[in-house]
């Protein structure tokens, strides 16, 4: 009875869409405000009916209710509970439904939270974000019902894929859809917009909480994947521009660089038919990966129910918002006017260079992923675009970038004095440059770029740092000023302060575990010793253990360092008799210096003679965990700009519409 | 020039279109490695039995001879897929009289051989490829691999991984259709 009740919700929630799509839209037309109004409650309706969809589907898997067939494939009666829980986003269907959960969120969170916004924006806003779940809506009740029944129901489940059982990635799916859909309302924000015919600095200063919203939880999800590949996966790594990662960064990058030319429009009134650009383009990469991920498109270790015909549907769903959109702004944008005029040196143009290199890197990325399909179909021959190749486009850009992110907030709006931030970033350029040399004397090896990158990662930091100290002049004045300065400052400029610091802390990360990581794959036999990283790691054997659900073999190895005892590891490789499986359970010695990681390959058993040997590997990443400090850095970074004053939800509205955004000076 | 600007965005995305939908094609398998051996003579090979199965080993000339297209089977017990795909290529053997060769891939002979004891032994002969020499020679890029062979040698189709599934064992069932209507004109 009850998945009867979670379909028939969704059906509802389909048809409160579809009257969402069309009623306030007229409204707006017609400037009759009840029409208008319409959307706050059908916003609402629509979250309260998927979120009784989504209830129902959670309570199939909390009771293992094998009568539906998704439980079935995707469950098991001995599963632990959190995992059955999180079964419920574990399948195409499920987080479909997820997927339009949360577009449904967020159109109730402006429905709700957005009483600053004017009536006639809010409700074209709102019909905009009510296509798209009915486009979605549609798709999961006509393609992909959650509540299909079998008969006669198995006795039991098929078990969600072991490598699934671990709490980051029960996580981390909610989390990249959160900041995957979240931009679906920036989305609807930019087409209610150019409907309007209408961008000014207001409309900027709406729209940015969402963006923030949106480009934090992004954040959080892609860490927390690659956190997952790396600690879970027993890959040894923490990005491998998997086609599947590439389309879930894509809409990170474009959506950073939507963060910052949304500033220019808020704070200058320019840049405006660009910021709209990125706020469609942002979106429409989110659905170029959902597609991409759900069609089978491209070959990737990321495995979904594959389905030719639900792809051509996705594709269908595409073709009509990104096609429509882009359409309305071929149209509608060359009437937009440029807002006021900069300098070539001021922060816009900073902003601008931030942009253009944040654009291109996605290009890039798009460019590289999508190779493999174009050479296909257009010579027939079969590729594959690896590492190498975006680690030699996308680093190149990324570096310059990082350079400019050190000088871009010193910079004032309209124009700067290039000679005084030169002055006051002399010092810093100094102490990056000595920071190289020092790596360099300390390090011995690696690649020149290694170096470059940490000099870069430093000035970030260190400028970063100086810049707030500027602000709020820090050992310049009393103590005391510097506190009162420090509370005064808005909470935005302490968020870009965190973030921008994140992002250097983060770089450290990325240098060290890539330029001076050293592995050892080797063969041993109990009582070999490897040295590896001033280590030395003896191999005691392997044992047979049980869990749960699961068979284990546990390897132990001791870990000593210039004959003191370290730690012991236990690396195990896991059988699960219900999935036919195998997982690879990693040992780590986790340190801020560095991960030493090692897991157990497989028994080496050509011959008789070598029984106990194993295949070991066995990695050193030095710095790997500033990757993930970084990343709670920029997530931090970008809550507290969500907290700020100015976008506070309820807050008084500083200027109407009409007259340009008076911002204190800085 | 600020029209053509603003149009460009749905210019690209058009076009990106064009290539998805053409990538949509369900024929089109992204992760299918084309073999160089399909429609090429099947490699030289000479492999020993197992010892102790009472099937005898295989060789090129084993394959040849018969009208009839042969099954070329790589596997090896400490692949678990095998396991799954024993019970299909069994009942391929029983129930449609298929002609099954194995090539038992880096394997030891006594595992091998608990292995087929265990689970029946569906194989007219198998060559034990302890040094994999074999499986470089046909190209196989994992286990299992399951080629099609025809009469005169020639290599007609491969298939990658276990043919477990209605959709892995319809793709395999047609190709053997194929293979036997080819054999069947010729002859």
């Amino acid at each position: 009875m009850i998945p009867e009740i979670g379909h028939f919700a969704l059906a509802l929630a389909l048809c409160i869409a579809l009257v969402q799509s069309v009623l306030p839209m007229l409204g707006a037309a017609r400037g009759n405000a009840l029409w208008m109004r319409s959307a706050r409650s059908s916003a609402i309706a629509q979250l309260v009916f998927i979120g009784i969809a989504f209830a129902a589907l959670m309570h199939a898997f909390v009771v293992s209710d094998f009568t539906v067939a998704n439980v079935v494939e995707n469950s098991h009666s001995l599963k632990p509970m959190l995992f059955k829980v999180a079964g419920t986003w574990g399948s195409h269907e499920g987080s479909l439904l997820l997927w339009v959960l949360i577009l449904a969120a967020f159109g109730a969170g402006v429905a709700l939270f957005g009483s600053n916004i004017p009536d006639a924006l809010k409700a074209r806003t709102l019909s905009v974000q009510a296509w798209i779940s009915t486009g979605f809506l549609s798709f999961l009740l006509l393609t992909s019902n959650p509540f299909e029944r079998v008969f006669p129901p198995p006795q039991d489940g098929n078990d969600l894929n072991p490598l699934l059982q671990d709490v980051g990635l029960a996580m981390h799916p909610p989390l990249l859809y959160f900041g995957y859909v979240g931009f679906s309302i920036v989305f609807s924000f930019a087409v209610a917009a150019l409907i309007e015919g209408r961008v000014d600095a207001a409309w900027a200063r709406w729209v940015r909480p969402w963006t923030l919203a949106a480009w934090m939880s992004l954040t959080a999800g892609i860490a927390l994947g690659s956190w997952w590949a790396y600690y879970e996966l027993g890959w040894g790594g923490w990005w491998f521009w998997d086609p599947v990662e590439n389309v879930s960064f894509m809409p990170w990058l474009l959506g950073t660089a939507l963060l910052h030319s949304a500033i220019v429009t808020e704070k200058r009134d320019a840049f405006k038919s660009w910021t709209i650009l990125l706020a469609i383009l942002t979106f429409s990469l989110s659905l170029l990966g959902t597609f991409i991920v759900r069609s089978g498109l491209l070959t990737s270790v990321h495995a979904f129910a594959v389905d030719p015909e639900r792809g051509l549907y996705i594709l269908g769903l595409l073709g009509v918002s990104i096609g429509g959109s882009l359409t309305l702004y071929a149209w509608r944008a060359p009437a937009m006017e440029g807002g006021g005029l900069f300098a070539p040196v001021s922060r816009e143009a900073g902003l601008l260079i931030n942009n253009l290199l944040l654009a291109t890197a996605t290009g890039t990325v798009l460019f590289g992923t999508l190779y493999p399909l174009f050479m296909e179909a257009l010579s027939g021959d079969k590729v594959s675009v690896g590492p190498p190749f975006f680690n030699a486009t996308f680093v190149p850009m990324m570096l310059p970038l990082v350079v400019m992110m050190g000088i871009g907030p010193f910079l004032s709006w309209k124009r700067a004095d290039l000679k005084g931030v030169f002055q006051r970033l002399r010092f810093v350029a100094v102490l990056a440059g000595l920071a190289g040399l020092a790596t360099w004397y300390v390090a011995r090896g690696g690649p020149v770029l290694a170096y470059l990158s940490v000099a870069i990662a430093v000035w970030l930091l260190v400028a970063t740092l100086r810049e707030w100290a500027v602000r709020i002049r820090l050992f310049d004045v009393p103590m005391a000023e510097t506190i009162r300065r420090a509370r005064n400052l808005p909470r935005a400029a302490h968020g870009m302060t965190l973030a921008h610091a994140g992002l250097a802390i983060a770089m450290f990360g990325f240098v060290g575990s890539s330029a001076w990581k050293s592995e050892e794959i080797v063969f041993v036999q109990p009582g070999f010793v490897i040295e590896i990283a001033g280590f030395d790691v003896r191999f005691d054997g392997v044992e047979r253990v049980g869990g749960p659900n699961y068979m284990a073999d546990r390897g132990t190895l001791a870990v000593s360092r210039e004959g003191e005892f370290v730690t012991t590891l236990y690396p195990e490789r896991r059988s699960y008799p219900v999935a036919q499986s195998t997982t690879t359970e990693s040992a780590i010695r986790s340190t801020l210096a560095g991960d030493l990681y090692a897991s157990l390959a497989e028994p080496a058993s050509e011959t008789a003679a070598d029984q106990g040997a194993w295949t070991l590997r066995i990695l050193y990443e030095p710095l790997v965990n500033f990757i993930w400090i970084g990343a709670v850095m920029l997530v931090l970074g970008g809550g507290l700009s969500l907290s700020d004053r100015r976008l506070r939800v309820g807050a008084p509205r500083r200027a109407s519409r009409s007259e340009p955004v008076a911002t204190p000076a800085e | 020039m600020k029209r053509a600007m603003a149009a460009l965005p749905i210019l690209i995305a058009l076009i990106f279109g064009a290539f998805f939908l053409w990538g949509l094609n369900p024929d089109r398998d992204p992760n299918a490695i084309p073999s160089v051996l399909i429609s090429q003579s099947a490699p030289d090979f000479d492999l020993p039995a197992i010892e102790g199965i009472g099937a005898p080993g295989l060789s090129r000339q084993d394959l040849t001879g018969s009208a009839e297209p042969v099954v070329v089977n790589v596997f090896a017990s400490w692949c678990v897929p095998c396991r799954a795909e024993h019970a299909v290529l069994t009942r391929m053997v029983e129930r449609d009289g298929v002609r099954l060769f194995g090539i038992n891939y880096k394997d030891k002979p006594e595992d091998a051989r608990a292995w087929l004891e265990n689970l029946g032994n569906p194989y007219e002969r198998i060559g034990s490829d302890l040094n994999g020499r074999a499986g470089i020679e046909w190209g196989i890029s994992g286990v299992p691999e399951t080629f099609i062979v025809a009469g005169d040698g020639t290599v007609l189709y491969r298939y990658v991984g276990p043919v477990v599934g209605a959709e892995a064992e319809e793709k395999f069932a047609t190709a053997l259709a194929q293979a036997r209507t080819r054999s069947g004109g010729n002859s």
